[in-house]
């Protein structure tokens, strides 16, 4: 077992040298090579005190942070001691206290800037998540923007989270939804998608990586040929951000979003990056306190950024643990993270490859840590209760992307996905009950 | 696999993988289709009553957790011979085991409670009531939805 850990380390550390986030999967953990560890695996567990537990039994084998990731002790410390010391509500504040959690929310915002390498901290709006941050988009650009018949081209493989927010939209605007479709492997070829821009195309929005199938979609190329047929870009990052580098200038995106809680974070944060520009032309999202600059019964004058899209009282606590998560995942370093996921994926895929009625869905050239599968005459959902049985945390069913299990002809699928703190002998106790389900479902 | 194994049965197991009544009943009197979008399950459930108000053949198709089917398989063994309103109480008695109140199941432990208490594991398991109660839902709704009014 620890010759395959060492080799998957050893196959990152060559990916990392070729250099690129989300390296193309290696294929052969078997072998040996020098000791080019990324990180000890097993002290960054002993951050999540989660892992310790015991399921049935069984250790926590937990392969389902595509859903959401658990959480380091720095990020639960760093929300218990901004309560325990620093907590007030923020802005107008004439007590010290109020300026300290002021400050500490304002800094929080500093570490996103810095992370997503924005060009301005206002570009930075904190939302509840990025279902909030989409929906954030849709109402204030596109009811502002957006007239009947214009279009917004989105891709076959969308979370739900990034349709249902345009379908309100066509439903008050009448503008026109279009799909890039999705092939066999679960891609999203870049010439069909671009063969969709048209005149009328005034925002392509679509996701980093696939959570369903982990597929990792060409976004430089798309947002470039958006923009070439003049339209603004919206990137789903909620999937990638936990993987990979992002870098919102180089990228040129106009808006990119993504959640807290996927990123080791909590829950009830996520984080809009808007274009300074956008931003500054869109109309508020909600209104109440903190948006405005001056209210009277007949007329209101609007906060400048990022307060104009943060009405009310913010997670201010959570902000700040985001805040932590982000110094977390950035010590241990997104490439080095990424390439041990890789490593990880590429041992699963080989694992569960050699169960025989077991068949991997999405052999996208370029993979996130996300693997589905299905299994011949076991449903999902059973092979996930079984899963569970042995301590194996996995998800079952359509993922909230029922698009794209219409496309792929499947009503559901098991999904496992990794995380910066999964092993190798996790990938073994995965294999090793799907094996048992094989046997108990199957013979 | 400790706790699996209470809810996979070997019966379970068996109606599950060998259904009984998995059919389509041509000239049912009466039929309903649920699904579950969720898992992506769709299940329909026809049934044909006669002029006595007795349900003489009961039957399920489409596609389910073995779960699921292994309910709608155990249900339509126990539903011929009984009226609607008997129909409607032993699901009743049914969803009071699955949710594990066995004390409801009233009148102890007769053939039919034995039958049921083969899926009496679920209760253990909150997310599968759905599964378990799919086809019994279904049954209900095709006690209400008589063909010829379709």
């Amino acid at each position: 077992m620890k010759a395959v850990a060492e080799e998957i380390e050893r196959q990152g550390a060559l990916e990392r040298i070729d250099g690129g986030s989300f390296a193309s999967a290696c294929h052969s953990p078997a072998g040996c090579g020098d000791h080019a560890g990324f990180y000890d695996v097993e002290a960054v567990r002993a951050d999540f005190p989660i892992l310790e537990e015991t399921m049935h039994g069984y250790p926590l084998v937990y392969l389902d942070s595509a859903a959401s990731a658990q959480k380091p002790f720095m990020v639960m410390e760093a929300e218990y001691a901004f309560y325990a010391r620093e907590y007030a509500n923020i802005h107008r504040g004439f007590y010290v206290l109020s300026q300290r959690s002021t400050e500490r929310y304002d800094q929080a915002r500093r570490v996103v800037k810095e992370f997503l390498n924005a060009r301005h901290e206002h570009e930075i709006v904190f939302t509840r998540g990025a279902t909030d941050a989409i929906n954030l988009v849709a109402a204030s650009f596109g009811e502002a923007f957006l007239k009947e018949g214009d279009e917004v081209l989105l891709t076959g493989l969308e979370h739900h989270s990034n349709i249902v927010p345009w379908q309100f939209l066509r439903e008050k605007r009448g503008i026109v939804l279009k799909a890039a479709p999705v092939n066999g492997a679960g891609e999203v070829p870049l010439d069909e998608f671009i063969r969709l821009l048209g005149p009328r195309t005034r925002l392509a929005a679509f996701a980093h990586v696939s959570n369903v199938l982990g597929t990792v979609l060409p976004i430089a190329e798309m947002i470039r040929a958006a923009h070439e047929a003049g339209a603004k870009v919206l990137v789903d990052a909620a999937q990638s951000v936990a993987h990979s580098k992002i870098d919102v200038q180089t990228l040129d995106c106009d808006f990119l979003v993504f959640s807290g809680h996927k990123l080791y974070g909590p829950t009830g944060i996520g984080v809009l990056y808007g274009k300074e520009e956008l931003l500054d032309a869109m109309p508020p999202y909600q209104g109440g306190g903190d948006m405005i600059a001056s209210v009277s019964l007949e007329r209101t004058t609007y906060a400048p950024l990022p307060a104009k899209f943060e009405a009310g009282t913010p997670p201010i606590a959570q902000a700040v643990a985001l805040g932590a998560a982000i110094d977390y995942v950035t010590a241990l370093g997104l490439d080095r993270i990424g390439a041990h996921e890789t490593g990880l994926l590429a041992y699963a895929t080989e694992r569960l490859s050699a169960i025989k009625p077991l068949t991997i869905v999405g052999t996208a050239q370029r993979k996130a840590s996300v693997l589905s599968f299905v299994m011949d005459g076991v449903h999902p959902h059973d092979i996930a209760q079984m899963l569970d049985g042995r301590g194996v945390a996995v998800r079952a069913g359509n993922h909230c992307a029922q698009p794209l299990m219409t496309r792929l002809g499947l009503p559901a699928t098991v999904r496992a996905s990794f995380g910066l703190y999964n092993t190798a002998a996790e990938v073994d106790a995965l294999a090793e009950a799907l094996e048992e389900v094989e046997v108990v479902f199957l013979q | 696999m400790s706790d699996s194994v209470e809810l996979y049965s070997k019966a379970v197991l068996d109606h599950g993988r060998h259904p009984r009544n998995r059919r389509v009943i041509a000239d049912c009197s009466h039929s309903a289709k649920s699904d579950n979008p969720l898992c992506g399950d769709d299940l329909s459930v026809p049934l044909r009553i006669d002029q006595n108000d007795v349900i003489c053949e009961a039957g399920f198709d489409g596609r389910s957790c073995v779960l699921a089917t292994a309910s709608a398989s155990l249900m339509t063994e126990m539903l011929v011979g009984k009226t609607p309103a008997q129909a409607k109480m032993l699901f009743q008695r049914f969803h009071a085991l699955a949710a594990g109140d066995a004390e409801k199941l009233n009148g102890g432990m007769d053939v039919e409670a034995t039958q049921m208490t083969v899926l009496a594991g679920v209760h253990a398991y909150p997310a599968r009531m759905k599964c378990a109660t799919l086809a019994w839902k279904t049954m209900l709704a095709a006690l209400e939805n008589e063909r010829n009014q379709q």
